[in-house]
């Protein structure tokens, strides 16, 4: 198994040249949500490049649209398009938008709207019980994107159905693009506010492979309920300047950031391999 | 006088087709009775998802199911399925491209008297302005047993509206013109084209009946696929034509109307009438009171077609 610690640094280089490439994209949750999906497409769903089409695929849908890079460069290292594609990311005519579209190979859903994902992914574990097919269901919310009274909707309906082969998981990096979520509005009560809903609560380390593995092994035993998997990340997750600054949601680095996060990436990358 | 309302119509093909096909799945949001569904919910427990009074999250849920295969009707209150999902159905449903048929219920003023929260006098204006949604509006129950039958056979996105109250049927149960986006032509006519859609289409009708004995030659068309439009069907009706009439159970903004008068100024310019609901809350009544006090019965469009031709 390669070591995918490494590997996620490695993607998140792919992220930062697309986004220093392009001018534009949201790299503090590309960085803070990248683990969730190398972990997610390297160790826990069930899809392939070559059976896109499967009925019985896991489905993932990237609720915090606005990550889309991270999910790009994840899509593309599995296999579902050519690195070459990630190039035209943002550029005149591409399919390679700012935001999930299913026109894409191995994108699901089209998100970039905050708040449609976890109801989707509801209809998405209904069908699953309905056809009796063993497939799961994952859907990564960010904590800001909380706030959005259609995700508690759709918390609803996953307790009432009982739909234990669904599993959110909230990247709960703490920030939001105007600040601390704790300060613009308030989620600290996560556990209480889903568990009331009917919802199995785990924590995870929300940047460590192997803690978030656990959690999705954990999320796959708890029968007769969903599972929500609260992430704990750092936004910005891999270089200094990055981390935990709330500017960072959606700044494009200069060339002097550039170069600088592409020497921290490396290291961290090296450290790990 | 039928009394079986057009929402009735859905209810027993989905009861039927769902005996063979077991894709279909139907949603409601604390809806089922309103939406008729009562008996297919007793038919096809197993086909059928309750969400609550949860509209966002009904429409989601549907384009979720729909995308893992199945066929998704969502049926709700026009008015709430409309505006509050309206994000729902833009994102999740008509740019994502599921297979879901969202159905709007007691849609237009069918809620008479309970005012505006409960009307739908925007839904084709909302619903229209987003790609890849199409919007239809049947004129009968005839009409809406081809139509649900039709969009079962394609995977496609659509909003439909029916009201709320059984209408007079336009069509003989044995003989429904019925082509999936095509008007139907129900008269041709050479003096005024008379455009219109759902419950306005049996007054047009009637209406074109009181013109001809008064010596005038009006056309009537079924614009039920309000859209995609009928764009050659109108063209054709409005060039044989002196002058176009519209009617419709919705504002003038952005209706059927408006998309009407955009075509003839462009194709074949004639002077175009809207007959439609006023951009305000409307009157109080029941719809029928609705409609006559603003001229969208027989009478009334016979005259405003009249005093168009007059104009001229
Ligand atoms: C419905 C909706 N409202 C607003 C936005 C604009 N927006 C994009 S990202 C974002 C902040 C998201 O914060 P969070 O969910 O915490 O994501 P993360 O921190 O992981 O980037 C906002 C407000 C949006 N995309 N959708
Ligand atoms: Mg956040």
């Amino acid at each position: 198994m390669e070591n995918l610690t490494a590997k996620s640094f490695a993607l998140r280089q792919d992220v930062l040249d697309m986004i220093y490439m392009a001018k534009t994209g949201h790299i503090g949750g590309d960085f803070s949500v990248m683990d969730i999906l190398v972990t997610l497409y390297y160790k826990q769903l069930r899809v392939d490049p070559a059976r896109m089409d499967d009925p019985d695929r896991d489905r993932f849908i990237l609720s915090k649209g606005h990550s889309v890079e991270a999910l790009y460069a994840v899509l593309c290292s599995r296999g579902f398009f050519p690195k070459e594609d990630l190039k035209t990311y943002s550029q005149y005519q591409s399919k390679y938008i700012g935001h999930p579209n299913n026109k894409i190979n191995g994108i699901e859903m089209n998100s970039g709207s905050l708040g449609h994902g976890l109801s989707v992914s509801v209809g998405m574990a209904l069908a699953g019980k309905m056809d009796k097919r063993d497939y799961r269901v994952y859907v990564v919310m960010g904590d800001g994107e909380l706030a959005e009274g259609s995700v508690w909707e759709g918390a609803m309906a996953a307790g009432h159905y009982k739909l234990d082969n669904l599993c959110a998981v909230v990247d709960r990096n703490r920030l939001q693009i105007s600040g601390c979520t704790e300060d613009v509005m308030a989620h600290d009560s996560l556990d209480q506010r889903f568990g009331s809903f009917g919802w199995h609560v785990t924590h995870a380390a929300g940047n460590d492979i192997e803690a978030l593995n656990a959690a999705f092994e954990e999320a796959k035993s708890v029968k007769g309920k969903p599972t929500v998997i609260i992430a704990d990340t750092t936004k910005g997750y891999g270089v200094s300047f990055i981390e935990n600054q709330a500017a960072w949601h959606h700044k494009v680095p200069t060339e002097e950031e550039y170069q600088l996060a592409t020497k921290e990436l490396a290291e961290r990358r090296a450290a790990n391999e | 006088m039928n009394n079986i309302p057009n929402r009735q119509a859905i209810c027993d093909v989905l009861i039927e087709k769902a005996n063979t096909d077991k894709d279909i799945v139907v949603l409601c949001s604390d809806s089922r009775g309103s939406a008729s569904m009562t008996d297919y919910v007793k038919a096809h427990p197993d086909q059928f998802v309750e969400v609550g009074i949860a509209e966002q999250s009904l429409v989601s849920v549907a384009a979720g199911l729909a995308r893992c295969g199945k066929k998704a009707f969502a049926a709700s209150p026009a008015c709430f399925l409309s505006t509050r999902s309206m994000e729902q159905a833009k994102v999740d449903v008509a740019y994502s491209n599921t297979n879901v048929t969202l159905i709007g219920i007691s849609g237009g003023v069918s809620y008479g008297a309970l005012g505006m929260t409960h009307h739908s006098a925007q839904d084709i204006a909302v619903m229209g302005s987003i790609p890849n949604m199409r919007v239809y509006i049947p004129s009968d129950r005839h009409q809406t047993k081809c139509l649900i039958e039709a969009l079962l056979q394609d995977q496609k996105p659509a909003y439909i509206r029916v009201g709320r109250n059984p209408v007079e049927d336009v069509y003989a149960e044995d003989n429904v013109p019925f082509e999936m986006d095509k008007a139907t032509v129900l008269a041709e006519g050479t003096d005024v084209a008379i455009v219109a859609c759902g419950e306005m289409v049996r007054p047009a009708k009637e209406a074109a009946e009181l013109l001809r004995e008064k010596g005038i030659s009006a056309g009537v068309l079924d614009m039920y696929c309000v859209k995609p439009i009928d764009k050659e069907a109108v063209v054709k009706a409005a060039s044989k034509a002196r002058c176009v009439v519209t009617v419709e159970e919705h504002t003038y903004i952005g209706g059927l109307g408006a998309m009407v008068a955009q075509i003839v100024s462009a194709e074949c310019p004639k002077k175009v009438k809207n007959l439609s609901l006023p951009d305000a809350p409307v009157v109080t009544g029941k719809s029928q009171e609705v409609f006559d006090h603003y001229g969208l019965n027989r009478e009334g469009i016979a005259k405003a077609a009249e005093e168009l031709l007059a104009s001229l």
